[in-house]
């Protein structure tokens, strides 16, 4: 069994939209981080962030302080932040770090991403000819999942419903309006079974987190959670990804299995032993399976699950419980991040107006992205 | 006289009266990829054989594209107000390869999964030159 690693000290500028550069958003949440940590910039002695679209996170230095620490930038999708996390998480476990920062920040432009087909190994046709959409992706992954397990586009609208919900609760998210069931399903279909409600959009924000060694955690942190594990897997054989032209029609596991699986064995625990989970929700859908995906569920079950309001803050197994990218938006850097911060923030009680009314104690965070990468952590106090 | 010219070549077979998709077979771990690849996803091997792909197959799942994608890297000439929508989805050919794929039809009361769907070519832009630019696609196929 590994150390304890803890985080000692949690910081999010809002999500949304924004006047200020991501690298500000970046070193405002690295302020109130160390602010929550009660440690200062020179306490840091390693630091691992990254954006997609904002900047190197190593330049925020002459922002902080020019204190000569190792300073890592992460680049890896959408688990930029998962991966600086897990970076944090391995230079403390040996031993290279006492205190240690991970940070991921973001501002994207609005609408659906543009991505360029060479830098992700496809040929120009593919763009050209009107393919290289994540939407499509999303849409047709979740189109079959349906087709095989009966899951109804109630149950997708539900999803939304309750991510909305949540965000209304919560004073850092993008989206605060909750919505119906009809606004839900009645809104701009772009990319059939998903509306536009149903998607997230590329947004703004920060997160950072400072974490320690376990042992001299309780110096900075009265109430600090640990990390019981970091994972991430990148995708197996017969996956199904964004922007692939082809399938092998010998279908294997999504890269979410072998990190959540992975995680819960490094971690001690299973999925019944957590208290709440936020997954993956790019869009309902990907919330669906991911539930699947990760073991808190087989496929299938989600249906009823659902409709019961099971996933609720108030249910059984609270689900995205700060609204997750639905309510919050994503911006790649942060979002991984926003999960982990949301779950300290839940496991120390400090989610006011959201926080879940059951004793929490355990915690599971899920992020998934481009071309086919997953990480995953279990945390507990 | 308008030139068609493919989206690529050793996509497809073109010119031709019943075109195919053109893909690689690895032999030693029986995996087909397409457009055609120098190595195996799942074995690492560089042996593959250029091999001609079944013209027909069935719909393994779909989508219809509701609104005008970004340029670039879309190279389709619609504005916002000349877009329709297009159907985009995954055919498997035997037990081959599962090919993603634009359709001939947007409308979702047309498509269902395990439907049996065909190669087709079909424009989708234009050059500076007037030519037409052209790419497969799988429509329905009539009974």
């Amino acid at each position: 069994m590994a150390e304890d690693v803890a985080i000692i000290g949690i910081g999010m500028h809002p999500f949304g939209r924004h006047e200020n550069t991501g690298m500000e958003m970046g070193a405002y949440a690295a302020r109130a981080a160390m602010k929550d940590a009660g440690c200062d910039w020179s306490d840091v002695n390693y630091a691992f962030g990254g954006s997609a679209s904002a900047g190197n996170a190593d330049s925020m230095v002459s922002t902080l302080g020019l204190t000569g620490l190792p300073f890592i930038n992460v680049a890896n999708g959408c688990a930029t932040g998962g991966s600086a996390l897990i970076s944090a998480y391995n230079a403390i476990n040996a031993g290279a770090a006492d205190v240690c920062m991970a940070i991921g920040f973001d501002k994207h432009e609005k609408g659906a991403f543009a991505p360029d087909p060479a830098s992700h190994g496809v040929g120009q046709w593919y763009g050209d000819t009107g393919l290289m959409l994540t939407t499509q992706f999303f849409g047709m992954k979740i189109q079959r999942y349906m087709h095989q397990f009966g899951i109804s586009e109630s149950t997708l609208a539900k999803v939304a419903v309750k991510n909305f919900h949540n965000g209304s609760l919560n004073e850092n998210a993008w989206r605060r309006q909750p919505l119906t069931e009809e606004e839900v399903l009645n809104s701009l279909m772009l990319s059939n079974p998903l509306t536009q409600y149903m998607f997230c959009s590329p947004g703004e924000g920060a997160v950072a987190l400072v974490l320690a060694r376990g042992d001299i955690a309780k110096k900075f942190q009265t109430k600090p959670v640990y990390l019981r594990s970091a994972v991430l897997r990148s995708r197996p054989f017969g996956s199904f990804e964004v922007f692939n032209s082809w399938l092998s029609p010998d279908r294997g596991d999504s890269p979410s299995v072998g990190a959540a699986a992975a995680a819960f064995k490094m971690a001690g625990m299973g999925p019944s032993d957590m208290d709440i989970v936020q997954v993956q929700d790019t869009e309902s859908g990907a919330e669906i399976m991911h539930m699947a995906e990760c073991g808190f569920c087989e496929d299938g079950e989600q249906e009823d699950l659902i409709q019961s309001g099971a996933t609720n803050l108030d249910g059984r197994l609270p689900i995205n419980t700060d609204g997750g990218c639905l309510a919050n938006g994503e911006p790649i850097g942060a979002s991984g991040l926003r999960q982990v911060y949301e779950s300290a923030l839940q496991l120390r009680g400090d989610a006011g107006t959201h926080q879940v009314k059951k004793p929490i104690k355990t915690a599971f965070t899920h992020v998934y992205g481009a071309p086919g990468i997953s990480a995953c952590t279990v945390l507990s106090n | 006289m308008t030139t068609q010219i493919p989206v690529a070549e050793e996509l497809f077979t073109w010119p031709s009266d019943s075109p195919q998709l053109i893909g690689t077979r690895f032999p030693e771990s029986g995996v087909t990829t397409f457009p055609q690849s120098k190595s195996c996803p799942k074995s690492g091997s560089e042996n593959g054989e250029r091999v001609l792909l079944p013209r027909i197959g069935t719909l393994w799942s779909w989508t219809v594209q509701g609104f005008l994608p970004k340029s670039p890297p879309y190279a389709g000439k619609e504005t916002a107000k000349t877009f329709k929508p297009y159907g985009v989805g995954y055919i498997q050919l035997g037990n081959e390869v599962i090919v993603e794929s634009r359709l001939t039809t947007a409308e979702a009361s047309e498509l269902k999964i395990g439907m049996d769907m065909e190669l087709v070519i079909i424009p989708y832009s234009t050059d500076d030159d007037g030519n037409e630019l052209i790419t497969y696609a799988f429509a329905p196929v009539k009974k």
